[in-house]
């Protein structure tokens, strides 16, 4: 009994930790996608911060300053994005997919060049509550990053659903033309979400690389981008789902970590495609055109 | 390109190649040695050139099959995994199939085109009967794709390599047999082309014909660029651009098996088969912006870079660099089309 409270403690925890990045950066590319724009660039966002925070962690000695230099990194993959998706009207996926490319190429060219060490924010326990049975390790024993979930998702919910902003970014995402018409400028809203996005997305990649593993590798967030992609679509464009869909992505992770070391045999690419399985199902299975934003994925351009 | 003048891209491409230099010079490197071994690895004898193109073939297939798909408005992202899925097929039916001799390297392409051509139909009709997006759909199904090769090459009764008393190396099949393997054009000491190139040209210049010159090419551009008119005018939208997507993902599938015969692999299925050769034929389309003919230059040119990566460890210079040159050569030819206002994918 105390073997399976063991296993099941174990299991919880790691998924727990697998399930926060995409759960920041699905939050950002919620709001993005809210605004209309189906962003692929997450992964760049992602990826990038994660290559920046540990770099970064190195020149100053401080992972937190590590954790802060992949938010604004993330941000800056946004700004690009926007300006060249909806400033200049690249085809949104153009962008995405070259910026994507391109951040993988740097970041892996760069890693090669110098060494950048281990670094690490603190392990914060919570007194008392980190002693309850099974679920006390899990959920309070955690880098400090993780907690920070507990702010932004209702802020990000808040954002998009009860504040004015968030209404305009809606229209933009919901109808273009017709939130132009109130004089609502639709391009600078979209940009605003990606940056949103893009700092959300850094943090997570961030957390990744100063948080959990300590350290940067080639290529490290190994398409957890498209993963938060597929968590948005599979969440029917609600936070709330949204972050269980991350959820379940975490843990079909954590399972194929933890199954074999735990001596049961499961078929190992089933577990791995399970969440993109799970997504495309979802899609098909669930009528997501009522939800889903209407001019996703669609440039507006003033015609006048 | 109508009004991109060669000067405008003579330009880009230098702009590049200084910010790439700018990049191996900040890093500690010399970027005129990286340049003498890009040019050297890629150029510089028969073994270099055959090296690349060598690799210019399946990018070719790619990117011709991408400008079908991107023409019609379907915005297909998953050729990587539809390159995947054409060498699994292809490898399945070279191991596998009893045909006569000469007929089975046919067998082999046209298995592995089926296959990556009905994976790809399936975006579409997701795309049809659920309104999924195409561009989602089929980057979602690259995943399954890498795991579904993963899974053949590890599964005995499937594509697993048999062999006496194995010890657990490499996720491999069996190697193919030398007959199922596109022929080599001759055997000339350290140039080793195989038919692959013959194929993708020919294929690169039927689509360029079927594209510009058919009344199919025509049905398929109109419907891309404005869906309403084309559907006013009697076009059936829907299932032109699932035909698009269907040949898109059946040329990557080609280019899958094209890999399987290449002199650049070992001639088995192998997870890491596609060696990105599909994302690559995705940019290559884009800087050619959807253009068959102008995918041949710019393949080629992908190709030079691929061919002299590898030669940049010597001088110090990591490898990874080129990937750094191709996502800055295709932001820069995509981004000034459409300062201009020229549509980049219709």
């Amino acid at each position: 009994m105390s073997g399976l409270a063991a296993d099941l403690a174990t299991i919880l925890s790691s998924g727990i930790r697998l399930t926060a990045p995409l759960a920041f950066a699905a939050c950002g590319e919620y709001l993005a996608e809210r605004a209309g724009t189906l962003n692929v660039s997450v992964e760049a966002m992602m990826l990038g911060a994660a290559f920046g925070s540990i770099a970064v962690a190195g020149l100053t000695g401080s992972a937190t300053a590590g954790l802060l230099a992949g938010v604004l990194l993330g941000a800056l993959v946004g700004l690009v994005h926007g300006a060249l998706s909806h400033r200049w009207h690249v085809n949104t996926f153009v962008v995405g997919l070259v910026l994507n490319a391109l951040v993988l190429g740097l970041t892996s060219y760069l890693v090669t060049v110098g060494e950048l060490g281990r670094h690490q924010v603190a392990q914060v326990s919570v007194p008392v509550l980190r002693d309850l049975p099974v679920l006390g390790a899990p959920l309070f024993v955690e880098r400090w990053p993780v907690y920070l979930l507990l702010a932004l998702v209702p802020l990000t919910w808040w954002l998009v659903e009860r504040s004015r902003w968030g209404l305009e970014l809606r229209a933009a995402g919901e109808n273009p033309e017709a939130a132009d018409m109130t004089g609502i400028r639709v391009n600078l809203r979209r940009r605003q979400a990606l940056l949103w996005c893009g700092a959300l997305a850094g943090l997570g990649g961030a957390y990744l690389a100063v948080g959990e593993v300590g350290s940067f590798n080639q290529n490290m967030t190994a398409g957890r981008g498209y993963l938060v992609m597929a968590a948005v679509i599979f969440g029917g464009w609600r936070l709330g789902r949204t972050l269980a869909g991350c959820a379940v992505f975490g843990l079909a992770d954590a399972l194929r970590l933890a199954l074999p070391a735990l001596g049961y045999t499961v078929n190992s690419q089933l577990l791995v495609s399970a969440p993109y399985l799970l997504a495309l199902l979802a899609m098909l299975l669930f009528t997501t055109r009522e939800r889903r934003p209407g001019a996703l994925g669609q440039p507006f351009r003033r015609t006048s | 390109m109508t009004r991109t003048g060669p000067w405008v891209s003579a330009a880009i491409v230098a702009a590049a190649v200084l910010l790439s230099g700018l990049l191996i010079a900040v890093t500690g490197g010399s970027p005129a040695a990286a340049l003498r071994a890009l040019v050297q690895g890629s150029l510089g004898d028969a073994t270099a050139v055959s090296q690349t193109l060598l690799y210019a073939a399946p990018l070719l297939l790619v990117a011709a099959g991408t400008c079908c798909s991107a023409r019609s408005g379907a915005f297909n992202i998953g050729q990587e995994g539809q390159v995947l899925v054409g060498a699994l097929a292809g490898a399945a039916a070279g191991l596998r199939l009893a045909v006569p001799g000469p007929v089975l390297p046919l067998v082999v392409l046209a298995a592995a085109a089926l296959a990556a051509g009905t994976w790809a139909w399936l975006s579409a009709l997701m795309h049809r009967f659920r309104g999924v997006d195409i561009a989602v759909s089929t980057l979602l199904m690259t995943f399954l794709a890498q795991q579904a090769v993963a899974f053949a090459v590890t599964t005995p009764w499937l594509l697993q390599e048999s062999r006496l008393g194995a010890a657990a190396a490499l996720p491999q099949s069996n190697k193919l047999p030398p007959g199922a393997l596109l022929g080599s054009l001759g055997d000339h000491p350290g140039l080793q082309l195989n038919l692959g190139l013959g194929v993708a040209l020919v294929v690169t210049l039927l689509v360029a014909v079927a594209l510009g010159r058919t009344r199919w090419g025509f049905r398929l551009t109109m419907a891309g660029l404005n869906p309403a008119a084309a559907r006013h005018a009697g076009i059936p939208v829907t299932a032109v651009g699932g035909i698009a997507l269907a040949v898109s993902g059946a040329l990557a599938g080609m280019a899958g098996a094209v890999l399987l015969s290449s002199p650049l692999g070992t001639n088995r299925l192998q997870p890491d088969i596609s060696i990105n050769i599909g994302w690559d034929g995705l940019l290559v389309a884009l800087i050619a912006r959807n253009r068959p003919l102008l995918t041949i230059p710019v393949a080629g040119l992908f190709a030079v870079l691929r061919a002299g990566g590898s030669f940049l460890a010597a001088t110090g210079v990591p490898p990874y660099l080129v990937d750094v040159v191709k996502a800055l050569l295709t932001l820069a030819f995509v981004a000034p089309a459409v300062l201009r206002r020229q549509p980049v994918v219709a």
